[in-house]
């Protein structure tokens, strides 16, 4: 493996051109490679990039300014479009920040569905990240196996709120009802066979020669540079820094859990996309823990203000009919105060922001986007690289337009 | 070693910087300070090179617009952490409207580069010594600074709805 770590190394060093004409090119916006809208300008001399300038904002939505006109209930399906890979992680930070404001008590039941629906789409997140990798690197087949498993993810998704992609999962205080029994059924035949899936797909990638020769010392980043630029999640592990919200800051419960925080070393392809494999085997083993462990109790909490009341009650009970109103209306009293609240997303600290100063919408919400923040280091990191490796390293840094432009 | 809590922890700043710390609360347990515009970058610099406290990581940065708060309309908020004593940090510098700017922390955290650049393009805080001052989710031509609040979402001028029921013209 050194020898392709150092031809590699070597290609970037080199100060050899090729015909010593400096050529600009367009890597993106619309590239079947880039995976969204993403554009890179290239300098390149042959096929190795001298520089690049990225442009951002080609989806940007104004959230953070639609928020300051919307109640809170209704921010949820907001930020199911940051990292819409990962949504329910979105949602539930989102819920939890509003607790938090709130000073909730939340069961310990639902904290517990919580852990469990964020750690599929934590899996859910990371198969796509890396499947993608193994397509950019010229191997299909490694992303339609997964999709078999996703899809069983998304069924479960459905079982829980009706909705595959945009969740908007949840609500603030709990969940609108208790798990299915079909839900349950799907759950365990999905913990049952997901594994050996999961193994097949691993076996598919982690050693094969191609894709190690292809993903070994391309785009890498030192744990130095990955710290200045504030890099979190997992591309941040791959470089040795074994930092995680859901270890450092536990939310949810996840101190209850047994779990390993996997690293890299070189901050490389390689390991961003093996950082991810274990994680995954990770968020199994976390499932598997919460469900066998689901504490009995209530799905959600009392917090008749901003819990929407069972729909039944709501037909046949005046008291439920005006909560629902009022909260569907934004009409509940909210605190004033300040908060910031983090959960590990797919890509890395995702954190809510919040000051609401009384009134019915937030005074000002900014989201902590992971992918907005460690992509201003990408430039640096493909510098010196050839055009091939740029594209693996947009795909293992697995930047989502979504988050990036909010 | 011990764990600090936020007292001793504004002691030690409070100590190095005595006039600069203006105020400082604890919502949700997070130790929140205002700080002199002035001397955030110089605070920011001495509590990442600090021994004991290492805030090495910059986690965020936030501009907030107050236009009723006469003098200091503008808030740029740093949310940083220290993972060697795992404690977070917020610190506030309140800028007035009349000379909206900041000395940039690029220098410090690389990281703080498109964070700034987030900030001047929704609120127009322009931080010197920034490499690359420029726009970043919006549109290069534009010519305001769209999270201002003097921006409503709506048009307010539009009369073929009237959704008073929904409490929206009644800001």
């Amino acid at each position: 493996m050194m020898s392709e770590l150092k031809t590699k190394e070597a290609f970037a060093q080199s100060s050899e051109t090729i015909d010593g004409n400096i050529a600009t090119i367009n890597f993106g916006p619309t590239h079947p490679s880039t995976h969204g809208i993403f554009q890179n300008v290239l300098k390149v001399d042959g096929e190795k990039i001298i520089s690049s300038e990225q442009t951002v904002g080609y989806i940007h939505r104004a959230f953070e300014k639609l928020s300051e006109r919307r109640p809170y209930n209704q921010i949820t399906p907001i930020t199911d479009r940051l990292n819409y890979c990962s949504s329910p992680i979105n949602n539930m930070g989102w819920e939890m920040t509003v607790e938090k404001l709130i000073g909730a008590e939340i069961p310990k039941r639902v904290q517990y569905m919580r852990v469990i629906i964020m750690e599929l789409a934590r899996i859910a997140d990371h198969l796509i990240c890396n499947s993608v990798i193994g397509v950019d690197a010229g191997a299909l087949t490694s992303f339609f196996y997964p999709f078999t498993e996703r899809e069983k993810i998304y069924e479960l998704y459905e079982e829980i709120c009706g909705a595959r992609l945009t969740t908007n999962i949840g609500r603030i205080g709990g969940f609108e009802r208790d798990f299915t029994p079909a839900f349950h059924t799907k759950l365990q035949s999905f913990l049952k066979t997901f594994p050996k899936a999961f193994e097949e797909f691993d076996s598919m990638l982690a050693r094969n020669r191609i894709f190690m020769d292809r993903t070994k010392g391309a785009g890498p980043i030192s744990a130095e540079r990955a710290l200045a630029y504030s890099f979190s999640g997992p591309n941040l592990r791959a470089t040795g820094v074994d930092y995680d919200v859901r270890a450092m800051h536990p939310y949810s419960s996840y101190e209850d859990f047994d779990f390993i925080i996997p690293v890299g070393v070189n901050g490389d392809t390689y390991d961003r996309f093996m950082v991810r494999q274990e994680e995954i085997r990770q968020s199994v083993r976390i499932i598997e823990q919460a469900y066998k462990n689901l504490p009995e109790g209530s799905y959600k909490a009392d917090l008749p203000d901003f819990y929407l009341p069972e729909k039944a009650d709501v037909y046949n009970n005046m008291e439920a009919l005006i909560y629902h109103f009022k909260i569907v209306m934004g009409e509940t009293e909210i605190p004033p105060g300040e908060v910031y609240h983090s959960v590990e997303g797919g890509n890395g600290e995702l954190g809510f922001y919040l000051i609401s100063d009384g009134g019915r919408t937030p005074y000002r919400l900014q989201f902590r986007r992971p992918c907005f923040i460690y992509y201003q280091a990408y430039p640096e990191m493909i510098s010196g690289m050839s055009i091939s490796d740029a594209v693996l390293t947009l795909s293992s840094m697995n930047v989502i337009a979504g988050e990036l432009d909010a | 070693m011990e764990k600090l809590n936020n007292e001793a922890i504004l002691n030690l700043i409070q100590g190095a910087f005595p006039n600069d710390v203006l105020f400082h609360e604890e919502p949700y347990g997070l130790l929140t300070m205002e700080v002199t515009a002035a001397k955030g970058h110089e605070i920011i610099e001495w509590l990442k090179n600090h021994e004991t406290l290492s805030v090495n990581y910059l986690t965020n940065i936030a501009a907030v617009h107050y236009p009723e708060d006469a003098g200091r309309e503008f808030a740029v908020v740093y949310q940083l952490h220290s993972w060697k004593n795992l404690f977070r940090l917020r610190i506030k510098c309140y800028l007035p409207k009349e000379n909206v700017s900041i000395a940039s922390l690029v220098d410090i955290f690389p990281g703080a580069n498109w964070m700034e650049r987030e900030s001047y393009d929704f609120f127009g805080v322009e931080f010197i010594g920034h490499p690359d001052m420029r726009r970043i989710l919006n549109e290069d031509s534009m010519d305001y600074f769209p999270m201002r609040k003097e921006y409503a979402l709506e048009d307010d001028t539009r009369e073929d709805k009237d959704d008073r029921y929904f409490g929206r013209n009644n800001q």
